[in-house]
């Protein structure tokens, strides 16, 4: 029964969508107040609707009802709660539905904080939304429907991917989707802007705000997916250019290029064409990520049951929006003259350099992603482009917006001065410059990779407390730190995130340690600074697996530093095996002991590995996150959101 | 396909790759097989070095690495025997030849490309008669101090 009414509520849904894809819009162009109207309660419902769905197939997951083909698919009684509820979205149809209702939330956050926004704009905004609304719940209910029944409902389900079965994994994708599908708003406002035909600063303000918060969940889902992968997987490698990366990649890249050009169009009212076709892209880049995971187009290891039927109608669908949106944008670009000036030397030029450093980057992640299937179909080439190519053709991008960021990030704006900012720069330079070459004395081999990261991490670190410094001005005066506006603490803590994040990426690949042996019970062994040893083996029992569990002592000088116990896992009833790597966490970098088969010769395979810095990286992303949240708590976004906003609690999620 | 997908995840699954009986004693020599492993594609398995993967197929060409590299070969020579019997799929890092320079070019070309586009965009905005502020309409100057005084 609850799942008919699930069932039923998301056609309703769809349904409610189509309406508030077709009256809104028609009341803009007419300018009919009360057509207009419709989008607001249309957008409200259309979203309770799709909760109600989605509540009633997670409540299917949780009492194991296996008269539903999906629950028996993706699950099994005995698995512990918290994977039941992440089961909901491990799948295909349930992520979709999740991919709806992110859609729908984020469609109707703009309806409860848009009273600022000009009605036919808001009305037009909540139109397009409510189109792209449209396909997906065809998509989900014609394709993908997670609510069909089974004649005979089996004893027991057949469990979900144990990988899958990880706290880390199981909030990846709500936070990814968070992201992904919050870019649809950004596309939203650009493509009804487009048919509005204005662009201006408020424009840019209003849409900055979404863009900020997409790029910020974006960048929390990738940092889980990675570390995830990091600890899961078994060797410690936490990105693998895979296309399913990649498609989560180019749309975060894309994001925090508009992030930045949305400034400018704020500011000084240019930029504003490239913005809009940003904000289109972005979200096509989404839809191209959907498609790329979903379609078997381009197989992944990620990749969800794959279905030529499916692959087509979500092309379809990315061809549509994203052909439709550039073509209206070709027919209007024209009209959106910019206004402002500014000098060669400014912080918007600054903006724009960052914007093509980025948007270059997330091409050659496009071009890399997608160059297999084009040299097979038109070259008849069966090759593979993985990460070599990815490090060596995307790397100098990220180095160069690296080394340009701090002595942009201080530029004046409109008309800035270089010598000024550079003089403000030099105890920046000197450190990064100093540590850099401690670093290049410290190593062994003679790569720059690891020199070259601390550089640029030290650089952006200390660049960031710069900015902040020179805000307080001559005085001195401290206190003012605190006063200064939220965006502005955002700013350098998000740029300081992204120098920590790439230190400890240099830092990991340039200096890891790795140690392979069949280890024999109370036989030491050392790995760089480090004694092991192996104490005991024994099987251990966990809700729906067994595994054999190594004990393994770690020494320093003698004296312990951590006792570890990785484990190989088992799982009966899905039929895989998973290693559980144990990991000691530490700043200065994790060791990390996999344990594996025993040896015909007695021992076991242990794997050791040292990683200098690892967990800068993700330490890193979530400062940018932290940043991106600063700033999206600063007070010009609530002026911005308006006298309805005002009245409001402050920390309301949308802002 | 589905069952196909989760083949390939059971062959290439999270375990251990490189086993220990599989290193050579010389650490120069492994070194040099490890190397080359990483840049050598698994063919049964997605985007996974040989290095990193589970698949015995995966093994036996880690094995072969190091039965070349004993046997004297170069990394080059060792290289070109791999793609000489599996193609140039399994290498991880294109070749330049044939249409690849366009792969390995397309960044670079575009970023010339853009990098120009942008500086002739910045010159214009810098040459541009400073109208902007000046030339609000009155409608707008209005619609401006709605905002700003929050509550528009």
């Amino acid at each position: 029964m609850i799942n008919e009414l699930g069932h039923f509520a998301l056609i309703l849904a769809a349904l409610i969508a189509c309406v508030q894809a077709v009256v809104p819009m028609i009341g803009a162009s007419k300018r009919w107040p009360g057509w207009m109207a419709v989008a607001e309660p249309a957008a409200t419902a259309q979203f309770l609707l799709t909760a109600i769905s989605f509540a009633a197939l997670m409540h299917a997951f949780i009492v194991s009802d296996f008269s539903l083909k999906l629950v028996v698919e993706n699950s099994h009684s005995a698995k512990p709660l918290i994977y039941k509820i992440s089961g909901v979205w491990g799948n295909h149809e349930g992520s979709m539905l999740l991919w709806v209702l992110i859609l729908a939330l984020f469609g109707a956050m703009a309806a409860w904080f848009g009273g600022n926004l000009p009605p036919t704009l808001r009305a037009r905004v909540l139109g397009v939304q409510a189109m792209v609304g449209v396909a997906f719940f065809a998509f989900i209910l014609f394709t993908s429907n997670p609510f069909l029944r089974l004649a005979v409902p089996p004893f027991d389900g057949q469990d979900l991917n144990p990988l899958l079965q990880d706290p880390g994994l199981a909030f990846h994708p709500p936070f990814l989707y968070l992201g992904y599908v919050g870019l649809s708003l950004c596309f939203s406002f650009a493509a009804a802007a487009l048919i509005e035909g204005r662009v201006d600063a408020a424009w840019g303000r209003w849409v900055r705000p979404w863009t900020l918060l997409s790029w910020l969940f974006l960048t929390i889902g990738i940092a889980l997916g990675s570390w995830w992968a990091y600890y899961e997987l078994g060797w410690g490698g936490f990105w693998f250019w895979d296309p399913v990366e990649n498609a989560s990649f180019m749309p975060w890249l894309l994001a925090a290029a508009l992030l930045h050009s949305a400034i400018v169009v704020e500011k000084r009212e240019a930029l504003k064409s490239w913005t809009i076709l940003l904000a289109i892209l972005a979200f096509g880049f989404s839809l191209v990520g959907t498609f790329i995971v979903r379609s078997g187009l381009l197989t992944s290891v990620h990749a969800f049951a794959t279905d030529p039927e499916r692959g087509l109608f979500i092309l379809a669908i990315l061809v549509v929006f994203t052909g439709g949106a550039l073509t209206l944008f070709a027919a209007r670009a024209g009209t959106m003259q910019a206004k402002g000036v500014f000098g060669v030397v400014s912080r918007e030029s600054a903006l724009v350099a960052n914007n093509i450093l980025l948007a270059v980057a997330c091409f050659v992640v496009f071009v890399g992603t997608l160059w297999p299937l084009v040299a097979e179909m038109l070259f008849g080439r069966k090759l593979s482009v993985g990460a070599p190519f990815f490090n060596m053709a995307f790397t100098p991008f990220m180095v160069l917006l690296g080394v340009i960021l701090p002595i942009g990030a201080l530029l004046g704006w409109k008309r800035g001065k270089m010598g000024r900012a550079l003089r403000q720069l030099v105890p920046a330079f000197v450190l990064a410059v100093a540590l850099a070459g401690l670093a290049w004395a410290m190593q062994s081999g003679r790569s720059l990779m690891g020199p070259v990261g601390m550089f640029l991490g030290a650089w952006l670190v200390a660049s960031s407390v710069t900015d902040l410094l020179t805000r307080i001005g001559q005085g001195r005066d401290y206190g003012r730190l605190l006063r200064l506006p939220r965006a502005d603490w955002g700013k350098a803590v998000a740029h300081a995130g992204m120098g920590v994040t790439m230190a400890g990426i240099a830092g990991l690949m340039a200096w890891q340690q790795e140690d392979i042996r069949a280890a024999t019970l109370n036989t030491p062994w050392t790995v760089g600074a480090y004694e092991f040893e192996l104490m005991n083996v024994e099987r251990v029992q966990g809700p729906n697996w067994f595994a054999d569990q190594g004990e393994i002592s770690v020494r320093k000088d003698g004296e312990e530093v951590a006792h570890l116990y990785p484990q190989k896992r088992s799982y009966p009833v899905a039929k895989m095996p998973t290693t559980e790597a144990a990991i000691h966490n530490a700043f200065r970098g994790d060791i990390y002991v996999v344990i594996g088969d025993a040896q015909q010769g007695g021992g076991w395979t242990v794997r050791v590995y040292l990683k200098p810095l690892a967990n800068w990286i993700w330490g890193g992303a979530l400062l940018m996150a932290l940043g991106g949240a600063l700033s999206l708590s600063d007070r010009r976004f609530r002026v911005a959101a308006g006298a309805r906003k005002a009245t409001q609690p402050s920390g309301v999620p949308a802002e | 396909m589905k069952r196909l997908a989760l083949i390939l995840l059971l062959l290439c699954g999270p375990a251990l790759a490189v086993q220990p009986d599989e290193i050579l004693a010389d650490p120069a020599q492994e070194a040099r097989a490890r190397e080359i492993s990483q840049g050598l594609r698994c063919l049964v398995c997605q985007n996974e070095n040989i290095d990193d993967s589970n698949a015995s197929l995966a093994r036996d060409l880690r094995l072969l690495v190091r039965e070349r590299i004993t046997a004297g070969d170069s990394n080059a020579e060792v290289i070109d025997y791999l793609v000489d019997r599996y193609g140039e799929f399994v290498l991880l890092r294109p070749t330049t030849g044939g249409w690849n320079w366009l792969l390995w070019a397309a960044g670079p070309l575009l970023f010339v490309f853009a990098l120009g586009l942008g500086g002739l965009y910045i010159r214009a905005r810098s040459k541009a008669e400073a109208e902007s502020e000046a030339q609000l309409s009155p409608e707008e100057q209005a619609r401006l101090k709605q905002i700003l005084d929050g509550n528009g």
